[in-house]
């Protein structure tokens, strides 16, 4: 393990921005609704003490709010939202890598919070306002975190440099002057194979100091 | 004859630049294409059913309830009843449905019946009296034999002396040409007896290649004045290519393949499925954009690419698209081979090496893995090596980044370092005593120590073996070196030039985020005297002239060589069209800045598109070769080498490393693009911190299987684990002028030494094994305590 692992210092914050997205939270639906009819609407049943909304199993109408457009869907409640934004909208550029929260390259924004799509049912995120790393760019101008990413040779292979260029977007948006400890922090969930991260480090001090 | 040769220093206008990576504006913004992101019109998803257990024979197989799922378009046996599985994750059974959740529920409704064998996953040493002598040898066993520069006579004695598994056909035999076999070994190969029998034997699990000496080992020990001992090794790590491997195939009629796959060998891939899936290479077209990593571990079309295949073909040629899972990418779909060695070494008081014994083994899964060239790079004159490969049920093994020499490196560079420390010399001091031992590069190594001393501090830096500091933090300082080929492969390319003045280039190779797209335009760009971005590259598709496949550090020689040969050709064919227009010879003309005109007189001048515009209706369009005897000069070349320099902080509490500082410094001949270059480099001192502090692939020996295949357990180095990192590439006199070498490799070979080393320089012990993790620190610190 690193020493100052930051990873452990996020959790309550990101569980608490997927609030009824846990895995818990997923089995709990996942598991009362075998037992229920294919409904369009959710059926309120009780559940360990309490009421809870049952969606599905089958196809379920979802509306979406990605990039400030409308999206709609029929979509099982069990599909994450990475996987609606890549398989039914064609949203490609969060990726699909380890699956379950460990490298970040799905990050994507909810209501301005970087969340992990693939750990993140779509029946979740409706309502949120979900930013992808295609929203960035104004017609042909890059966004500044994406010009210092390309700048700086930020990328290799690129396969996880979406995820890394919406958390740092994300973290410089929070901190425009940010210290070592917020790169830290802020980029602490993403992952890179290549070794890009002397890059991606140049990438963020050169947007700190220009600004974004 | 045109002058194919690169242009001198004060004529390049891009060559050796620092030019910014061309795709990167796409990557950046997501809109880059992978193979994961292809999304064909009616796409059925695949998933696959694994067998659970390391050793089994499949004993019966039901996927009637899978069937008749809805949704279910296609179930697809791969490994049927009889079959003997050799480790756990290997494929059984593949579903087509119209989402994967259904492909999912699909695979759980499968009933397979196993008979489980027994299994070894462990690569611990060999116990004593298990090894078998080496059996007949097969093309692989050669191959690595190439790989760890056994001499041509030797090998030509153990062809003959054990004969082969199998006899070779010629497409082994050009395969192992192209690898570096001479001709004395190829008619060994041709004469070999064939003992099939003995092949199809189940055999030890511990095979003992035939002991090699060199010079006098036992005179040189008994004369050497310092001998030091010890234990050294590194275990299995796994590629963890972010995206994960897979394709999706559709027939587009009943005849023809269309198929996008993630993969280094775009050109090679319909080749290696032609026989399997029943057409011809011709009928089987394959495309890729961008490819999310794969060090050596995409070469193939694997047997989940055939299945995929074949399942789409059942689904009635609709696209099917399979990409493997996280744990399965981890299990089956590439391991570094892991090795092992006691090693002795002994030098005369002043620090001269003598004499060098070893004692290695390794495993990589059930082909045993190759046995690391040691001594590496440092050519003691006196040795005696043996080793034992391994094969066992971990799964099978495929090239990592430099294969073998990264285990060669820790093996031998620590040993080095422990033996420096038993003379109480630097051991900068100590290499630079034994340089000359490092022939043919030795000289280039010396410069570079020099280089890398003055950039990490070294003299200010270093400090005897354990006198790290008091208190819970040491800090120590470490080195090695390293070497490899890197002549560039077999690569071809059109170049067309239209008399509109677009310029096209077409070529069937791939850009595994290495630069190599940014690199062709530069070669291009440069030799056109055009920009890079008025030239179309096409790549990544089997539409294009072949290419080899992006391994070893072949790409940049083969791409760049091509290209210029292509480039050249493309020119003096405008020229010669151009010259009446301007009232000169071709051979008088030069294209510069997006000019054609009379060398040095900007007065007889056209503009490039005016220039083009005389090739009248039909594109100019010539192929360019690599390689070429009949344009020479020869572009490319083969060895480098490189030496790194790591700082370390060890929190004695906790066991916990951290590194300070990275220095390397690296030659690969010319450079053509400076920035990818660093790049390459950074990003081998970053992987090579994440396999030296974090990496190994765990098995469990009870039940066989890997307990860390995902990303929380199978660690990689996070963002704060890098610190600062200097690159300093080695040009100009001396270096362009031996031409293009590739650099893929090179680089990631010191990182694991260089840290361990400095590890033991901090703590004052040796922790034998990579990676560096805090209780494997602790232990040896503890042992240090309680010696």
């Amino acid at each position: 393990m690193r020493d100052d692992d930051p990873i452990h210092d996020d959790v309550p914050e990101k569980t608490e921005e997927r609030s009824g997205v846990s895995r818990r939270g997923f089995l709990k639906i996942a598991g009362v609704s075998v037992a229920v009819p294919l409904v369009a609407r959710p059926e309120m049943v009780w559940a360990a003490g309490e009421q809870v909304p049952v969606h599905g199993p089958g196809k379920v109408p979802m509306e979406f709010t990605i990039n400030g457009k409308k999206y709609k869907a029929n979509l099982e409640p069990r599909v994450t939202l990475l996987d609606a934004l890549r398989d039914q909208f064609d949203l490609t550029g969060a990726k699909r890598v380890c699956d379950r929260a460990e490298c970040g390259a799905c990050t994507v924004l909810m209501d301005n919070k970087t969340v992990y799509a693939c750990s993140l049912l779509a029946i979740e995120a409706q309502g949120k306002q979900i930013t992808t790393v295609e929203s960035l760019m104004q017609g042909e101008k890059l966004h500044p975190v994406q010009q210092a990413f390309v700048e700086n040779d930020a990328s290799q292979c690129g396969f996880c440099t979406p995820g890394f260029v919406i958390a740092c977007k994300a973290m410089i948006d929070k901190h425009p002057n940010p210290s070592p400890e917020d790169i830290r922090h802020g980029l602490a969930g993403n992952l890179c194979r290549c070794g890009t991260y002397d890059g991606i480090k140049k990438a963020i001090a050169q947007v700190g100091q220009k600004g974004a | 004859m045109p002058d194919y040769s690169w242009p001198p220093e004060d004529k390049r206008t891009l060559i050796g630049k620092r030019i910014t990576r061309v795709d990167s504006p796409l990557k950046v913004s997501g809109q880059a294409q992978y193979t994961y992101d292809v999304h064909r019109p009616g796409m059925l998803y695949g998933k696959i059913l694994r067998c659970p257990y390391a050793a089994a024979k499949i004993v019966s197989i039901d996927t009637s309830a899978a069937e008749k799922m809805p949704g279910v378009k296609a179930v697809h046996v791969i490994q049927g009843p009889n079959t003997t599985i050799h480790w756990s994750g290997d494929e059984v059974v593949a579903v087509a449905a119209v989402d994967e959740a259904t492909a999912e529920d699909a695979i759980r409704a499968i009933k397979v019946e196993y008979r489980k064998l027994p299994h070894l996953v462990s690569d611990a040493e060999p116990p004593k009296g298990a090894a078998e002598e080496q059996g007949p040898l097969s093309v692989d066993d050669i191959d690595d034999m190439l790989d760890n520069q056994v001499p041509s006579q030797q090998m030509v004695k153990q062809i003959q002396d054990y004969g082969m598994t199998e006899k070779a056909d010629e497409r082994g035999l050009r395969m192992l040409k192209s690898d570096g076999a001479s001709d004395a070994v190829l008619d060994a190969v041709r004469a070999a007896t064939v003992h099939t029998d003995v092949a199809a034997k189940p055999h030890s699990n511990y095979q003992k290649a035939a002991a090699v000496t060199v010079g006098d080992p036992d005179k040189a020990f008994s004369e050497a004045e310092v001998v030091s001992e010890g234990l050294y090794g590194t275990p299995v790590i796994t590629h963890c290519c972010l995206e994960s491997h897979g394709s999706t195939s559709e027939w587009t009629d009943d005849q023809h393949l269309f198929v996008h796959m993630s993969t280094q060998n775009v050109s090679g891939i319909a080749g290696q499925m032609a026989e399997k899936i029943k057409l011809p290479a011709t009928n089987i077209r394959l495309h890729q954009d961008h490819i999310g990593g794969g060090f050596g571990s995409k070469f193939g079309p694997d047997r989940w690419g055939i299945a995929t295949a074949e399942i789409s073909k059942k689904a009635g040629g609709k696209p099917v698209r399979i990409m493997l899972e996280r744990d399965a990418e981890l299990k089956v779909a590439g391991a570094r081979p892991s090795a092992y060695a006691r090693v002795k070494v002994g030098a005369k008081k002043d620090g001269t090496l003598v004499a060098w014994q070893s004692d290695s083994w390794g495993t990589g899964g059930p082909g045993g893995g190759g046995s690391p060239p040691i001594p590496y790079v440092i050519n003691i004159p006196n040795q005696r090596k043996q080793h034992t490969g391994i094969r066992n049920n971990i799964g099978p093994a495929r090239a990592w980044r430099a294969p073998n020499h990264p285990q060669a490196a820790v093996i031998t560079m620590c040993a080095l370092d422990d033996l420096a420390a038993k003379l109480n010399l630097d051991p900068l001091e100590f290499f630079l005593k034994n340089i000359e031992l490092a022939r043919p590069r030795h000289e280039i190594y010396r410069e570079e120590f020099g280089i890398a001393s003055d950039l990490m501090g070294w003299k200010q830096k270093w400090h005897p073996r354990g006198q790290g500091g008091s208190g819970n933090t040491a800090r120590g300082m470490g080195l090695s070196m390293h070497t490899w080929g890197g002549r560039g492969h077999s690569s071809h390319c059109d170049l067309t030039i239209h008399p509109d003045g677009s310029v096209e280039l077409k070529m069937g190779t791939q850009d595994l985020g290495t630069g190599t797209r940014t690199c062709i335009l530069i070669v291009a760009a440069d030799t056109l005297g055009i920009p890079m971005n008025a030239i179309n590259l096409q790549i990544g598709d089997t539409m294009y002239p072949p290419d080899g496949g992006s391994g070893g550090s072949t790409t940049i020689g083969g791409v760049s060589s091509s290209t210029r040969r292509a480039a050249v050709d493309a020119r003096d064919g405008l020229f010669a069209k151009v010259a009446p227009a301007l009232n000169a010879q071709p051979d008088q003309l030069e294209c510069v800045n997006g000019t054609v005109r009379v060398k040095g007189d900007n007065s007889k001048s056209l503009s490039w598109k005016e220039a083009c515009s005389k090739l009248g209706a039909v594109p100019l369009t010539v192929r360019g070769n690599n390689p070429d005897p009949s344009k020479p000069p020869d572009l490319t070349n083969s060895g480098v080498g490189g030496v790194q320099m790591a700082e370390v902080e060890v929190d004695t509490d906790t066991g916990i490393v951290k590194v300070k500082k990275m220095v390397a410094v690296q030659d690969c001949g010319l450079v053509i693009d400076l920035k990818t270059a660093e790049s390459q480099c950074l990003g081998a001192l970053i992987m090579g911190i994440s396999y030296a502090l974090f990496e190994e692939k765990v098995m469990d020996p009870t039940t066989g299987r890997m307990l860390n295949a995902d990303m929380q357990f199978y660690r990689l180095a996070g963002l704060s684990d890098i610190p600062e990192l200097v690159v300093h590439m080695m040009t100009g006199k001396g270096y362009d002028e031996r031409g293009v070498i590739g650099l893929g490799e090179p680089p990631v070979i010191s990182p694991g030494a260089a840290i361990s080393n400095a590890v033991a320089n901090a703590i004052g012990v040796r922790v034998p094994f990579l990676p560096l993790t805090p209780d494997r620190v602790l232990s040896a610190l503890q042992q240090k305590a309680g010696a």
